[in-house]
């Protein structure tokens, strides 16, 4: 058992992102930000392009790994992997893959990317033409819970009423990304700082949710690359070392119409416990987290169930000071996240990390040494993930 | 003719229709006769919702029909802003609620619940379906709940 895990044995030793754009902006196509990405993520890591020999990404990108192999040159394609479902829960999965395909010996160096460009392709807020609509969505559409804000929102509100939580918290986890973005200059929000009367004037999306509440749509591509950790060392940039991940969902959690039996939770109720034990740490060592905000409420309830408070204890725990890199108990999404620095589909999140424990971020977390990513409150798959710096090993 | 205000949300949303299967075909011809009819397993005996071809619990492909009273207790519900589809351009909030259904071992369903759009709805109320026939092509049926 003790061989079956990920623990230590897979690094990131190189990242890399485009530009982010709103949605829409984006001057390239969006083949075009996926390659940029993965060659400035390979010029990070100090290797050539041509010898990654794996890809690996999720929410169906557009993206696909034989073309990105033809078109930059790759020696040999030996491993082309896509996490099925989940929008952006797979995030944290497609790392794991790729990690697990290195352990394996199924690959060398592994690419994780995801790009995307909303100008050239439909964006995820808007509901799509269609005359007629059948299967889950047949359930659901026709009765205006028709995009994720929508059906989400019911997820956090039972949630919220069945622990007394209040909606103070929600805007602590909006205005922490907001301030940790105005000293990124990649943040897309830069310059756009977030107070409390703007949050509390700020129109409703779905309730429990303002506009603060939810994630941008951009336009960009981010990417990092992967190796053994006997090759890690090779490498200039310190290794952010994978110490553990989990994916998937808990029982039914994607039984249609809402019949999940775990219905209002982020799905990490089962996720978070297998990650730590292959992690071999505790919420109380992880230092610093980037947490896949697709809406607030689901951040809530992803961050409650990785154990970091008690949802008892949710009020008094979720401020905004305790979430700042500078003051915070729980640092949390220190580049400004989705709502602030780009949504790009929880891989920005993992660019972050790395930045954290190489002591690299806009925002530094005092001697960080474990980072947690989660991927996709409340979808099925989700995904959760700790890197350690060299010391955790 | 029925006119807009005599549906809960405007016409031009995609209409509901069974899948290329009929997996659903049963619960939305029950709709068009004012009937709620769910997927109730023939060998446990047990409801299942949404509609699949096989028993989560016992495996049994004898996936059968049940006609259930149209009464649950509200498990969550979102009061919906911002508009997301053309056909709501103009509507306002709405409601959205999840309603949950006892007597058919606690099945949930997603629909609206009507009355007035700024109420504060309760979770664990008790609501009763009103059914809402639209007279399109294809023609089809909604469930609404509403705080008796």
């Amino acid at each position: 058992m003790s061989n079956r895990t990920l623990r230590g044995k897979v690094a990131v030793v190189g990242i890399g992102e485009t530009t982010y754009f709103k949605h829409g902006k984006s001057p390239d196509p969006e083949f075009v930000l996926a390659l940029r990405a993965i060659l400035t993520a390979c010029q990070d890591a100090g290797i050539d392009p041509r010898d990654i020999d794996g890809f690996a990404s999720f929410s169906d990108d557009r993206n696909e790994p034989p073309r990105l192999a033809a078109a930059l040159g790759v020696h040999e394609l030996r491993f082309s992997n896509m996490q099925w479902a989940g929008g952006g829960g797979g995030v944290c999965a497609a790392v794991a893959n790729a990690a697990s395909a290195i352990v394996a010996g199924m690959a060398e160096c592994v690419v994780v990317f995801r790009s995307l460009a909303q100008g050239q392709h439909a964006r995820f807020g808007r509901s799509q033409p269609a005359h007629t609509i059948s299967g889950d969505l047949a359930l659901q559409i026709p009765y205006g819970a028709m995009t994720p804000a929508q059906r989400y929102s019911m997820k956090v509100i039972r949630y919220m009423h069945d622990h007394g939580i209040g909606s103070q918290t929600l805007r602590a986890i909006a205005m922490a990304s907001y301030h940790h973005a105005q000293s990124n200059p990649r943040a897309v929000m830069q310059g756009r700082p977030l107070d409390e009367a703007a949050y509390d004037a700020s129109r409703w999306i779905a309730e429990p949710h303002r506009l603060y509440d939810c994630c941008m749509e951009n336009d960009g591509a981010a990417a990092i690359i992967l190796v053994s950790a006997e090759r890690a060392k090779d490498f200039s940039n310190s290794p952010a070392y994978i110490l553990g991940a989990a994916a998937g969902g808990s029982f039914r959690s994607a039984a249609s119409s809402a019949n999940a039996p775990d219905f209002a939770s982020g799905n990490f109720g089962i996720l978070a416990p297998r990650m730590y034990a292959m992690a071999g740490i505790s919420p109380s060592d992880v230092d610093v987290v980037q947490c896949y905000e697709n809406f607030t409420g689901g951040v809530l309830m992803a961050l409650a169930e990785h154990g970091f408070f008690d949802p008892a204890a949710a009020n008094d725990f979720v401020t905004m000071r305790n979430l700042t890199a500078e003051h915070g108990a729980l640092p949390l999404n220190t580049s400004g996240g989705h709502l602030a620095e780009c949504y790009m589909h929880g891989m920005g999140l993992h660019v972050e990390a790395v930045r954290q424990l190489r002591g690299q971020s806009p925002n530094p977390v005092a001697n960080a040494q474990v980072a947690v990513v989660i991927g996709g409150p409340m979808v099925t798959p989700a995904s959760t993930l700790a890197y350690g710096s060299e010391n955790t090993l | 003719m029925k006119a807009a205000e005599d549906f809960y949300l405007p016409e031009g949303l995609p209409i509901p229709v069974p899948e290329a299967d009929g997996l659903s075909a049963p619960f939305q011809a029950g709709l068009r006769e004012g009937r709620l009819i769910l997927q109730c397993c023939g060998a446990c005996h047990r409801f299942q919702w949404g509609p699949e071809w096989i028993c989560h619990r016992c495996h049994s492909f004898d996936m059968r029909w049940k006609s259930v009273a149209p009464v649950g207790t509200l498990y969550s519900w979102t009061r919906i802003w911002h508009p997301t589809h053309a056909a709501l351009q103009s509507r306002g909030p709405y409601l959205a609620v999840i309603v949950e259904l006892a007597q058919a071992d606690n099945v949930r369903m997603v629909g609206n619940l009507i009355g007035d759009v700024h109420q504060v709805p309760q979770i664990g109320s008790p609501v009763h379906g009103v059914f809402e026939q639209h007279e399109t092509d294809p023609p089809y049926g909604l469930l609404h709940w509403v705080v008796p």
